[in-house]
């Protein structure tokens, strides 16, 4: 099957995304468009002590100049973090309240005040400008030691010493007692850097009030539209849900920053109400940096305890996360379940204990980011197990194939449950791929030339598909985190798969019709993929956390089942064969042991003139499934990186990056290799070039790309993307999800092989060449 | 941000210090100053148009006086707001000491802060950006207070204020 499961087919929304034809948000224009221009607050902590909007009003083309108090009074709720946390003394999270508009107080730079709508985009920028704000500045907390340092300004009234939770997870009398008894315990103390996220497309909405059916629409930037909708609605009291539709077309890469319900969306489609007028708003960088939810920032101290022989005997962490200013949709769920129960990494570890104290500051919200959790996870776990090798004098390879799980399933102390992997044979694979052996060699020949070669490992794993609902619900989730699909056969027998899933450069389009190929033999291109449409798809919960692939893709197998099931029946009928011996084959469905065969318009046609059916069946082909998985899937991989320092620069070169990654199956390998080659540049981003920076006043000093460094196509190698797969069993293709694995596996891989190179392990991301060079420097000094 | 740095000025320390209290003096001295009122009692109004590497914009502020002994120190301190640029704040401690040679002596120690757009595109530049208006604002300033003969001046400015004295020159003479 050519065009099937497994087949490295080409794109089929490339068509339209290269010869510049794709549908973003701000290519949309409806009739009667006003525009919206955001006022924001300068200042990281202040009172708003007044707002004199009369010059803005009075100015040419404003429509309406709208704030807070005028949003609240119209009774728009709060901005919410759907996951609930207990702390360790069993109080409930502390979340303070979000208003889209700041009524009384602002607590980051960026946070959004006034909203300007006028007739075009430049008259609201301009008029917002003239909005006058009179603030009483605050002492700011810029940053996690600011925050929970003695006397920090308080943030939120309802969260004392600006703390959310203090959260912990597994055994801590156990851990402790291990970590007494092991023969080396190796500690260190690791910084995970703030990233901004930086989509290619800025976020944008664009809205429409119908006065007469009194009906919303938001074409948006999402990842999930159809949450969108319902927090839109059950939360913030904008429209009932039947009365909102909210459209995600194209999207220009969310990376999870777009998942999130933002301020604007909220205030757009109330501002339409509000002037009867369609109105648009689309960031600009700056509001990107400005407002986009931020990732990472943890501050964490880890010790891992080894016996003599070099077995883990147990892992203590304690980590620091700083969600910035308001708790963003999934914030909370982020150092927690979906960081704290991969601490166990690859390996047998006996005894573990995570605390997280999660805290406010004066900073832009933080939130999910390509990974969410497991970089941090994945960063902590490798470094240490790197470090500790080093420390012991032994093999890292080695160290890690001796603490590899080896058996499945194999049920970890934090939660995880992994169902499948062959750790070794990643492990294997990789270093063959990457000559580990040859490397001494390597690093002599650059020595001859006066530079510093390192070499890197890491060996991660994550876990993906959020999942089963009852679990995560257990957990605190608002929400449940299954999937939904329908299967349109249509009379002449096309296909269109609605889907819950939102592709937002993943390819569904192009996957999703392969599985469609592979089930029934049909022309991929006579299946249509339909997602990103409230009005058209029913429910859905989006794309993010890689679970298109193992939920999203599962639950259009079991709507094909049903269509499958039915087919046959039309087919045992029409053929007059039993139902059993019925088979489909290359788009024909055909009796076994026979020539009989209909061509597959021929059930479409029959199922649709309902002419002749079998006794009680109902005319039509169409059937639709929800899925809702029994476990998150867990894909590994083990990541070798070699570089070339600079000793008299600092500079490091990323000479050779193989990658071995354990995916299951695979559906398109060209497309997840995509998903690798993007993933890996943005986890070597964040290893040496990317950092968002405040000073203490709590003022964003990286908010362009002046400052902002990103990954650029010298600045990465290229790679050996290879796979080792076992099946996923757990879900029915036997997928296990590959959007993160990049760059969660990257960024420690690469720093090992820097620390490798300069013999010094007390090194931060990002690796820049100032902080490559001091702590080459350290080194020399400690050795002298 | 912090900037310290000291300026000898040709003219007498009282002749400097009545300098600095006046509006008109500090309005043709302070770089892209458009208007500037008020006096050391009751603070200074001023608006002041300003280009920091790619934001360019209107600040209006005001500037008060403190801490001050006659003739040989004060601080000031202000804040301009420029809209959606953002805002610069800080504040400045000016002693002014003879010199043996004639003259004065002018110490500064500055410390300010900006924010919004002007911290976000601006921050890597403001130091730089602020050791050069201190140097067009001491420049100017000793030319307003002790103003050079013609020829001088020539040798000192651009080409364009060149020609344009030159042709000044030709007008009056």
């Amino acid at each position: 099957m050519s065009e099937g499961i497994g087949a490295a087919v080409k794109r089929k929304e490339d068509k339209r995304f290269i010869t510049g034809s794709g549908r973003y948000t701000d290519d949309i224009k409806l009739e009667n468009q006003a525009y919206a221009a955001f006022v924001r607050s300068p200042h990281a902590h202040a009172n708003v002590k007044s707002i004199d909007k009369s010059a803005a009003e009075a100015m040419d083309g404003v429509l309406a100049v709208l704030d807070g108090k005028q949003l609240t009074g119209d009774g728009i709720g709060n901005i919410i973090c759907g996951w609930a946390i207990t702390s360790k003394d069993g109080s409930p999270m502390n979340m303070g309240a979000w208003s889209a508009l700041a009524t009384d107080k602002v607590r980051y730079v960026g946070d959004a005040v006034v909203a300007v709508i006028a007739e075009t985009q430049a008259q609201a920028a301009e008029a917002a400008e003239a909005v006058m704000v009179e603030y009483e500045e605050l002492a700011v907390a810029a940053n996690i030691e600011a925050a929970v340092a003695d006397g920090a300004p308080q943030i939120h009234d309802n969260a004392p010493g600006n703390v959310i939770y203090d959260w912990d997870i597994g055994e801590l009398a156990d851990t402790d007692s291990a970590l007494a008894g092991a023969a080396h315990v190796t500690e260190m103390d690791i910084t995970n850097n703030r990233l901004s996220p930086n989509a290619m497309e800025p976020r944008a909405a664009i809205t429409k009030y119908d006065a007469a059916e009194d009906h919303y629409t938001l074409y948006t930037t999402s990842q999930n539209p159809h949450v969108a909708r319902l927090v839109l609605s059950a939360f913030y009291q904008v429209a009932p849900e039947h009365k909102l539709r909210v459209i995600a077309p194209d999207v220009g890469g969310g990376f999870g920053s777009k998942i999130y319900i933002y301020p604007e969306e909220i205030v757009c489609l109330w501002a339409a109400m509000k002037t009867k007028r369609s109105i648009k708003w689309t960031a600009d960088r700056t509001e990107a940096f400005l407002t986009d939810a931020h990732g990472r920032d943890h501050v964490t101290n880890a010790k891992m305890g080894f016996d003599a022989d070099g077995n883990i005997v147990g892992f203590k962490v304690a980590t620091k996360a700083n969600f910035g200013a308001y708790m963003s949709l999934f914030s909370s769920a982020v150092p927690t379940y979906l960081y704290a129960t991969l601490l166990s990494g690859t390996y047998n570890i006996p005894n573990i204990y995570c605390e997280v104290l999660a805290v406010y500051s004066n900073t832009v919200p933080v939130d999910a980011y390509r990974g969410a959790g497991r970089p941090e996870a994945s960063y902590l776990v490798e470094r240490m197990m790197e470090t500790a090798a080093r420390e012991m004098g032994k093999d890292p390879a080695e160290l890690r194939r001796q603490n590899f799980i080896k058996e499945f399933p194999h049920q970890t102390p934090v939660i995880m449950n992994y169902d499948s992997g062959d750790f070794e044979g990643n492990l294997n694979q990789a270093m063959e791929a990457a000559d580990w052996n040859g490397f001494e060699a390597r690093k002599a020949e650059s020595a001859a030339r006066g530079k510093l070669r390192g070499i890197g490992m890491a060996c991660y794993i994550e876990a993906c598909g959020i999942a089963p609902s009852a679990a995560v619900g257990s957990l605190g989730a608002g929400v449940g985190l299954w999937e939904s699909a329908e299967v349109r056969v249509n009379p002449v027998g096309t296909i269109e798969i609605l889907t819950g899933s939102h592709s937002h450069g993943q390819g569904h389009e192009t996957t999703f019709a392969q599985v469609v190929a592979d089930r029934f033999g049909v022309p991929l291109d006579s299946v249509q993929i339909v997602h990103g449409d409230t009005d058209k798809v029913q429910f859905g919960m989006g794309t993010y956390g890689s679970r298109s692939g193992p939920v999203g893709m599962s639950a259009i197998v079991k709507a094909l089942d049903k269509v499958e099931a039915k087919v046959k029946k039309i087919g045992a009928h029409l053929l007059e064969e039993p139902e059993e011996n019925i088979v489909i084959e290359e788009g024909t469905v055909k009796a076994t042991g026979t020539n009989k065969a209909l061509g597959w318009h021929e059930i479409g046609l029959a199922a649709y003139t309902a002419h002749n059916l079998p006794p009680d069946m109902e005319p039509g082909l169409k059937e639709g499934a929800f899925y809702d998985p029994l476990n998150f899937t867990f894909p590994m991989g083990c990541f070798i990186c070699e570089v070339e320092v600079d000793p008299d620069t600092g500079k490091t070169e990323i000479l050779k990056f193989v990658a071995s990654d354990d995916f299951g199956v695979i559906i398109n390998p060209m497309i997840v290799e995509g998903q690798v080659h993007g993933g890996i540049a943005q986890g070597v981003g964040q290893a040496l070039l990317e950092e968002v920076v405040y000073d203490e006043n709590g003022q964003q000093l990286s908010a362009s790309y002046m400052d902002y460094t990103m990954p650029r196509a010298d600045d990465v190698p290229s790679y050996d993307v290879l796979h080792h797969n076992t099946k996923c069993t757990t879900n029915p293709l036997g997928i296990k999800g590959c959007g993160e694995a990049g760059a969660i596996g990257s960024p420690p891989a690469v720093i090992n092989a820097i620390t490798n190179a300069i013999g010094n392990n007390d090194l931060s991301m990002p690796a820049t060449p100032s902080k490559v060079w001091a702590a080459l420097g350290a080194a020399k000094i400690a050795a002298e | 941000m912090n900037l310290t740095g000291s300026r000898d000025l040709s003219c007498a320390r009282d002749v400097v210090w009545r300098a600095l209290m006046d509006p008109d003096v500090l309005r043709q001295s302070v770089p892209g100053c458009t208007e500037m009122a008020g006096s050391p009692e009751d603070g200074f109004d001023a608006t002041v148009v300003q280009k920091v590497g790619p934001v360019k914009a209107t600040f209006k502020g005001r500037v008060t006086f403190a801490e001050i002994v006659d003739h040989e120190s004060l601080t000031l301190s202000g804040e301009g707001k420029g809209g959606a640029a953002g805002f610069a704040k800080g504040g400045a401690r000016v002693t002014l000491t003879d010199l043996d040679a004639g003259g004065t002596r002018l110490n500064y120690e500055v410390d300010a802060a900006v924010g919004g757009k002007l911290a976000q595109l601006g921050s890597r530049i403001i130091d730089s950006f602020a050791v050069k208006m201190a140097d067009q604002f001491f420049a100017t300033f000793q030319d307003v207070i002790d103003p050079k003969p013609d020829e001088e001046i020539e040798e000192a400015e651009t080409n364009d204020t060149k020609t344009k004295t030159w042709l000044s020159r030709l007008r009056t003479g």
